[in-house]
C-alpha cells in the first residue's frame, strides 16, 4: 500500500491550511503534484484513491481533475521526461529539428520510452520560454537554447546521474 | 536614452531578489504609504486616476474593475493574482516573478489592502515549477519583516499570500476557469454572469488581476496616479512589458513606455536588435498568439500610412481587417524564410489541445481547423479548404462560453485574410511546398495609402 512519509503528510496539512475551513478540495492540485513526485512520476489509481482519502473527496473527483491537466501522468513514464515545446515561437527557432534529433538519438518516437526506462519523449505546447527557444522541460526546470550538442550533453548528464544514484 | 522603466529599473541590481537589497533600493515604500496614509478607497482612486489597464490581455481598466467588487457585510473578499501565463509568445510575468519577486509581493499587499483581501492567492502555471520556491521565499521574508501577517504596520490590516500551482492548462488563465481550478476542479470556464466580482472563488467576491498589473500598482502608489497617467499616450498610460521572440537578434523581456514605433522596437539595438542573418521581416504577431498576424507592410505603418506605435490604440488601428492588438505583449517575429501556413497550423494545434471541450463550436471547430491546416501544410489541401477554414472560424467566433473560441478563430482568420496567396500556393503546389517556402513574396511591399 502506498502512503506519504510523515514529513510529506505534514506538507499536506500545510497545503490544506492555505484554504478556508471546509475547502480542502482546493488542495487537490498541489497534493496531486506531491503524489506524482513521491510515487514514481505518475498517478496510479491507487495513488489517486489515496489522495482522495486524504482530502476526504470521492475518488471520481480526483480522477476528473487528474485527467484534465496535462502535467499529471496517468501512465508510467521514463525516469527522465524530455518535454519539448513545439508551438509557433519555438517552431520558428527550430524545435522541429530538435525533436527529430532526440527521436533519432534515443531511437524512440513521440510518447515513447526507451527500453531501459530512462527516457520518455513528449511534445508539449508553449511553456512560456518562447524567447529562449528551442526548449524543453526536464523535471522541475527548463532547458533552453537547445542545440544537438546541448541535447547530447543533457542525455549524458542524465546517464551520469543515474549511474551515481544506483 | 530609451524609455522610462518603472518595473524593471532595478532588475539588474545584484541581490535584488532578496529582501535586504530590495528594501535598501526603496522597496515596500508603497505599502507604508498606502497602509499608513491612505484609505482602501483612496488606493483604488489612485489606480483609477493612473489609467492602468489590465496587462493580462484584455486591457480592462483596473481601477474600474476594483470598484465593481461587491462588499457584502461579513463575507470575505479575495484577490487572486493570475500568473498562469500560457499564451504562446508571452513570458513577461515569469521574468518579473523570477527576478523581482518582491515587487509582485509588494503590489499584492497594497492591492489586497485596497480590496480588503485577507487571503490572497497567486495562481501560477504548473510548468513554472521552480518559481513557487522563489515567491514563497519572498513571502517568508516579507512576513519576517512585518509586511504580511497580522496587524501589518500596526494598522489592523491582516493579510497572507499563498502560492497555488496549476498543472498544465492554458484555459486556467481565463479568470473563471482559474477560479474553478483554485477550487480544485477541472478548468471549465463558468457562464457569466454572475461575474467574479460578485461570486468568485468559494462563491465570494473576487478580483483576478495579472502579475504585471499588480506589480504596476507599486509605482502608481509611489508616484501618484496622475504622474503615472502622464507616461505614455492617450489611453495607453504607464509602461508595458513586452516579451519578444521569434526571428530577432535579441529575444527577451523589455519595458517600454508606449510611445515608440513598432519599427524601432524591432530594429533598434536597445530592443529586439533586428533580424538575424540579414533576413527581411515578413510578418509579426504583436500581442500573443491570439491576436491577428500582420504582414510587414501593415505592421510598420497603418492603413492610413501613419507610423504604427507600440500601444493599445495604434496596434489596433484599422480594426481586425487592417490592424491587430496589444494583447498580452507577446511579440512574435517571422522572417522571410518562415511559412505562415505552418505557423498557423502550430497555433491551431495549440488551441485544439487547450480547448476545455465544453462548447461544441470550440471543441469541434479547433480540431477541424487543425486537420485542414495539416492537409494544406503537407500537400494534401484542396482549394475549397481555404474557404472552409474561413467558414469554420466564423462559426466559432462569438458562439462560445469563453473567449478561447475567439482566440482560436482570430489567428486563422488573420492568416487567411493577409496571406491568402501563400495558402493558395500551398494548395496549387503540393510537391514544391514540401521542399521550399513561399518566401517574402509581396508582404513587405509598400501599400497604397487609403486617404482617411
Ligand atoms: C483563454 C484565456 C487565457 C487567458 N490567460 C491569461 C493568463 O495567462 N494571464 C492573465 O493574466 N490573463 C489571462 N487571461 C485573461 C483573464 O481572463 C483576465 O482577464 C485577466 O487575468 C484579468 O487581469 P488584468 O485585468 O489584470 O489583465 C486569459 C483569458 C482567456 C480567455
Ligand atoms: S470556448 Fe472552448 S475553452 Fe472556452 S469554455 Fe468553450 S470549449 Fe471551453
Ligand atoms: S512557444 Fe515554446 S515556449 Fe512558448
Amino acid at each position: 500500500m502506498i502512503k506519504f512519509s510523515d514529513e510529506k503528510l505534514k506538507k499536506v496539512d500545510e497545503i490544506v491550511a492555505r484554504y478556508p475551513q471546509g475547502k480542502q478540495k482546493s488542495a487537490l492540485l498541489p497534493v496531486l503534484h506531491l503524489a506524482q513526485e513521491e510515487f514514481g512520476g505518475w498517478l496510479s489509481t491507487e495513488a489517486m484513491d489515496y489522495v482522495a482519502s486524504l482530502l476526504k473527496l470521492e475518488p471520481i473527483e480526483v480522477y476528473e481533475v487528474a485527467t484534465f491537466y496535462s502535467m499529471y501522468n496517468l501512465k508510467p513514464v521514463g525516469r527522465y521526461m524530455f518535454e519539448v515545446c513545439q508551438t509557433g515561437p519555438c517552431m520558428l527557432r527550430g524545435s522541429d529539428q530538435i525533436i527529430d534529433y532526440i527521436k533519432q538519438k534515443l531511437n524512440i518516437g513521440i510518447g515513447e520510452t526507451t527500453p531501459d526506462g530512462l527516457f520518455t519523449l513528449k511534445t508539449v505546447e508553449c511553456l512560456g520560454a518562447c524567447g529562449y527557444a528551442p526548449m524543453m522541460q526536464l523535471g522541475k526546470h527548463f532547458r533552453e537554447h537547445l542545440t544537438p550538442e546541448k541535447v547530447d550533453a543533457i542525455i549524458e548528464e542524465c546517464r551520469r546521474n543515474t549511474a551515481a544514484n544506483n | 536614452m530609451g524609455s522610462r522603466k518603472l518595473l524593471l529599473e532595478k532588475a539588474h541590481v545584484p541581490g535584488i531578489r532578496g529582501y535586504d537589497v530590495y528594501r535598501r533600493e526603496g522597496g515596500y515604500r508603497s505599502v507604508e504609504k498606502a497602509l499608513k496614509t491612505m484609505s482602501p478607497d483612496q488606493v483604488t482612486e489612485e489606480v483609477k486616476k493612473s489609467g492602468l489597464r489590465g496587462r493580462g490581455g484584455a486591457g480592462f481598466p483596473t481601477g474600474m474593475k476594483w470598484s465593481f467588487l461587491a462588499k457584502p457585510e461579513g463575507v470575505p473578499r479575495y484577490l487572486v493574482c493570475n500568473a498562469d501565463e500560457s499564451e504562446p509568445g508571452t513570458f513577461k510575468d515569469r521574468y518579473l516573478m523570477e527576478f523581482l519577486p518582491h515587487l509582485l509581493i509588494e503590489g499584492l499587499i497594497v492591492s489586497s489592502f485596497a480590496l480588503g483581501s485577507k487571503s490572497t492567492y497567486i495562481y501560477i502555471r504548473g510548468e513554472y515549477a521552480w518559481i513557487p520556491d522563489i515567491l514563497e521565499q519572498a513571502i517568508a521574508e516579507a512576513k519576517n519583516n512585518g509586511w504580511l501577517g497580522k496587524n501589518i504596520l500596526g494598522t489592523g490590516f491582516d493579510c497572507e499570500i499563498y502560492v497555488h500551482r496549476g498543472a498544465g492548462a492554458y484555459i486556467c488563465g481565463e479568470e473563471t476557469a482559474l477560479i474553478e481550478s483554485l477550487e480544485g476542479k477541472r478548468g471549465n470556464p463558468r457562464i457569466k454572469p454572475p461575474f467574479p466580482a460578485v461570486k468568485g472563488v468559494w462563491d465570494c467576491p473576487t478580483v483576478v488581476n495579472n502579475v504585471e498589473t499588480l506589480a504596476a500598482v507599486v509605482p502608481i502608489i509611489n508616484e501618484g496616479g496622475e504622474a503615472y497617467s502622464k507616461i505614455g499616450v492617450g489611453k495607453s498610460t504607464g509602461t508595458k512589458l513586452l516579451s519578444a521572440c521569434g526571428n530577432i537578434n535579441k529575444p527577451g523581456v523589455y519595458e517600454i513606455d508606449m510611445t515608440i514605433s513598432v519599427e524601432e522596437f524591432i530594429f533598434s539595438d536597445e530592443y529586439c536588435g533586428g533580424i538575424p542573418n540579414g533576413k527581411r521581416l515578413k510578418a509579426c504577431i504583436p500581442g500573443g498568439s491570439s491576436v491577428p498576424i500582420l504582414p510587414a507592410n501593415l505592421l510598420l505603418k497603418t492603413a492610413k500610412g501613419e507610423t504604427r506605435i507600440m500601444n493599445y490604440e495604434s496596434l489596433s488601428d484599422g480594426g481586425f481587417a487592417k490592424g491587430s492588438m496589444m494583447g498580452s505583449g507577446g511579440f512574435i517575429v517571422l522572417d522571410e524564410d518562415q511559412c505562415v501556413v505552418r505557423n498557423t497550423l502550430t497555433l491551431a494545434r495549440f488551441y485544439r489541445h487547450e480547448s476545455c471541450g465544453q462548447c461544441s463550436p470550440c471543441r469541434e471547430g479547433t480540431g477541424w481547423m487543425e486537420k485542414i491546416l495539416k492537409n494544406i501544410e503537407y500537400g494534401k489541401g484542396k482549394s475549397s479548404d481555404i474557404d472552409l477554414l474561413w467558414d469554420i472560424q466564423r462559426k466559432i467566433e462569438g458562439n462560445t462560453i469563453c473567449p478561447l473560441g475567439d482566440a482560436a478563430a482570430w489567428p486563422v482568420a488573420a492568416a487567411i485574410r493577409h496571406f491568402r496567396d501563400e495558402f493558395e500556393w500551398h494548395v496549387a503546389n503540393p510537391i514544391a511546398s514540401q521542399n521550399r517556402n513561399f518566401g517574402l513574396a509581396h508582404y513587405a511591399d509598400p501599400l497604397e495609402v487609403v486617404p482617411a
